[in-house]
């Protein structure tokens, strides 16, 4: 690597890793709930299961996000990381308090942990994904500041990029909009509608400026097309992507007792939202077409492409779906949803996180790229959990068109849990697909155990 | 996308757009806060209807049950339970989880008192009198 103390981003990629596994063998875990209802019960009831499952996804992206910024950021601005120091002991300020929380959620009582935790003094508590105690809120709010500092001080000593700014105006977006969850008034229409000001403001806002700024790290290296065009393009798509999300926000709003004027707002505007993943998709293609070398690293670009189209096809194609509001007047809050918001998170999030570490990784390890074996080991990984995703996606599909149908459009509605037992089949599908994944997800570890001859880092 | 387009025109329409949907976003939830009134039902919004949400919270019922149609869906939707079933069934449901019928879902036993039983309902009740625009489509959530 160019600079030392890119070094930093080596345990943040490990620990990513490693809390992914954690995540998919949850999801494991409520998928057999979801057809044998009393699996692990009362153990692990499904509420804590889902927690786990969603927190460490969350968790994990961040460290990958982290970690990406560590690496990019002194290549980026031509400058050793402020303080590298910093760097390291926030790992393990991050690791350490992610870790309790997760085991605080497993064996602590929920309703005990909230009293323990000071929920009394500031409740915060039991909202989706923010389901974190107070301590551990404050934490990622300290480890963030203390991260931002770092990363800016980097930014503000060397040369600034497009790249480095987007990255940063992602992360500090990132940080500012998730002050929303300690926002917690009684009022449910008003805590519903600033709850989506962390969630919604962030995996469709600020965390797409992370994922482009990620993508278009990779393909200059990658491709070495020229710095300009590249920046240039990811300009373009963030614009479209703020542009579109912002008012975007408004689909959130049809149902929960918002004024009724959202429903024209936010069909107009987040219909619009797959084009920016669409021109991301394009850019990703166009640039590779246009490369000026053969990157040894094969994987990496593969996992650039996928990340562009997975991303359209989960957030662009599936959002738009039932994205407008007669539309979603019957599928909200549906396995339509959670069909979306998995093909969503794993195209755009997960996969933009793999390809940085995919890049980033052989060089920490002083190499170029992975010998031959293990790359092609890495794409089989790609294939299996790409194709699994497919799959998880297009049965929760079928789930929810079918839930939606009896439960809702049908002359003599069923109740919610008649019509979940006439859906099991596709849960049970859905199941075997999350086998596959999860089998691609440890042929993915394995890949980075395999030997053979690389090239030395030239860098 | 070359020639006169360049990078420095890309990234002032970057700022200038970014700014000016955030400004109308703030202006449109500027006036949503001043709708609110009308629709979400807060001149119901007794200590009985707050103590009630908190317990929907520190239970972490929003991790199985959707409310208003958000969160998990693994669980019959609550935002209309009230009308649905009655408080009285809903306090008799709570109190008799979990099932313990093999093989099908379970809910945890809260060891709720009476007191937090009539707050939860109470929020509930609340929850099914906010204007959610007719959703959902029919009792069933």
């Amino acid at each position: 690597m160019q600079y030392k103390s890119q070094a930093v981003a080596k345990p943040y990629f490990i620990a990513a890793i490693g809390l992914f596994i954690g995540q998919i063998v949850f999801g494991l875990i409520m998928g057999l709930q979801y057809v044998i209802g009393d699996f692990l019960f009362p153990e692990i009831p499904f509420n804590v299961a889902r927690m786990v499952h969603t927190n460490l996804l969350i968790v994990w992206l961040l460290f990958g996000f982290m970690g990406a910024a560590y690496y990019m950021v002194p290549e980026e601005s031509e400058t050793e990381l402020y303080s590298p120091k910093l760097a390291i002991a926030l790992f393990w300020i991050f690791l350490t308090a992610g870790a309790l929380t997760v085991l605080g959620y497993l064996f602590v009582p929920y309703a005990t942990l909230a009293q323990m935790t000071g929920n009394d003094l500031l409740a915060t508590m039991g909202r989706e994904f923010l389901e974190q105690p107070l301590p551990t809120k404050l934490g990622i709010v300290v480890v963030a500041l203390a991260f931002l500092f770092n990363i800016t001080m980097t930014v503000l000593k060397g040369r600034k990029t497009a790249i480095s700014t987007v990255l940063l105006l992602g992360l500090w977006g990132l940080a500012i909009f998730f002050l929303f969850s300690f926002y917690n008034p009684h009022n449910l229409v008003k805590d519903k509608y600033y709850w989506w000001w962390v969630v919604h403001l962030w995996v469709e806002g600020v965390w797409e400026l992370i994922l482009g700024a990620l993508l278009a790290f990779v393909l200059i290296k990658v491709t070495g097309v020229d710095r300009e065009v590249i920046e240039k393009w990811l300009y373009v798509i963030i614009t479209l992507t703020l542009i579109t999300g912002i008012i975007g926000t408004g689909h959130h709003y049809y149902w929960i007792g918002a004024p009724e004027y959202w429903q024209w707002w936010g069909s107009i505007f987040s219909a619009l939202e797959p084009i920016p993943f669409f021109a991301m998709t394009v850019f990703a293609f166009n640039m590779v077409n246009r490369r000026r070398r053969e990157h040894p690293n094969k994987a990496a670009v593969l996992w650039a492409l996928g990340t562009g189209v997975m991303a359209f096809l989960g957030a662009g194609v599936w959002g738009f779906l039932h994205t407008l509001a007669p539309v979603n007047y019957y599928t909200h809050g549906s396995q339509i949803t959670a069909a979306h918001g998995h093909m969503a998170f794993y195209g755009a999030y997960v996969m933009v996180v793999l390809c940085i570490i995919s890049y980033a990784m052989p060089i920490l390890r002083g190499r170029a790229a992975n010998s031959n074996k293990a790359q092609v080991c890495e794409m089989w990984s790609f294939w299996l959990m790409t194709v699994a995703m497919v799959f998880i996606t297009l049965f929760l599909t079928a789930a929810g068109i079918l839930q939606v149908w009896l439960q809702r459009v049908s002359d003599t509605p069923m109740s919610f849990m008649a019509t979940q037992d006439q859906v099991a089949l596709f849960y049970w599908m859905r199941e075997w697909a999350g086998v596959m994944f999860f089998v691609g997800l440890i042929v993915y570890v394995i890949s980075f155990f395999i030997k053979g001859e690389t090239k030395a880092a030239t860098q | 996308m070359s020639g006169i387009f360049t990078k420095s025109m890309a990234r002032n329409i970057f700022y200038g757009g970014t700014v000016f949907f955030f400004l109308l976003f703030l202006a449109l939830t500027f006036d949503s806060h001043k709708e609110f009134p009308k629709r979400d039902n807060s001149q119901n919004l007794t200590p009985q209807v707050i103590a009630g949400k908190k317990i929907w919270e520190t239970r972490n019922c929003i991790g199985c049950h959707t409310l208003l149609g958000e969160g998990a869906y693994f669980a019959p939707e609550l935002g209309n339970v009230y009308p649905r079933r009655g408080p009285e069934f809903i306090k008799a449901w709570i109190q008799s989880q979990p099932t313990g019928t093999p093989g099908r879902r379970q809910m945890p036993q809260f060891h709720l008192s009476d007191e937090e039983l009539d707050n939860i309902v109470a929020f509930l009740k609340y929850t099914s009198e906010i204007n959610t625009a007719n959703w959902p489509p029919n009792i069933e959530g």
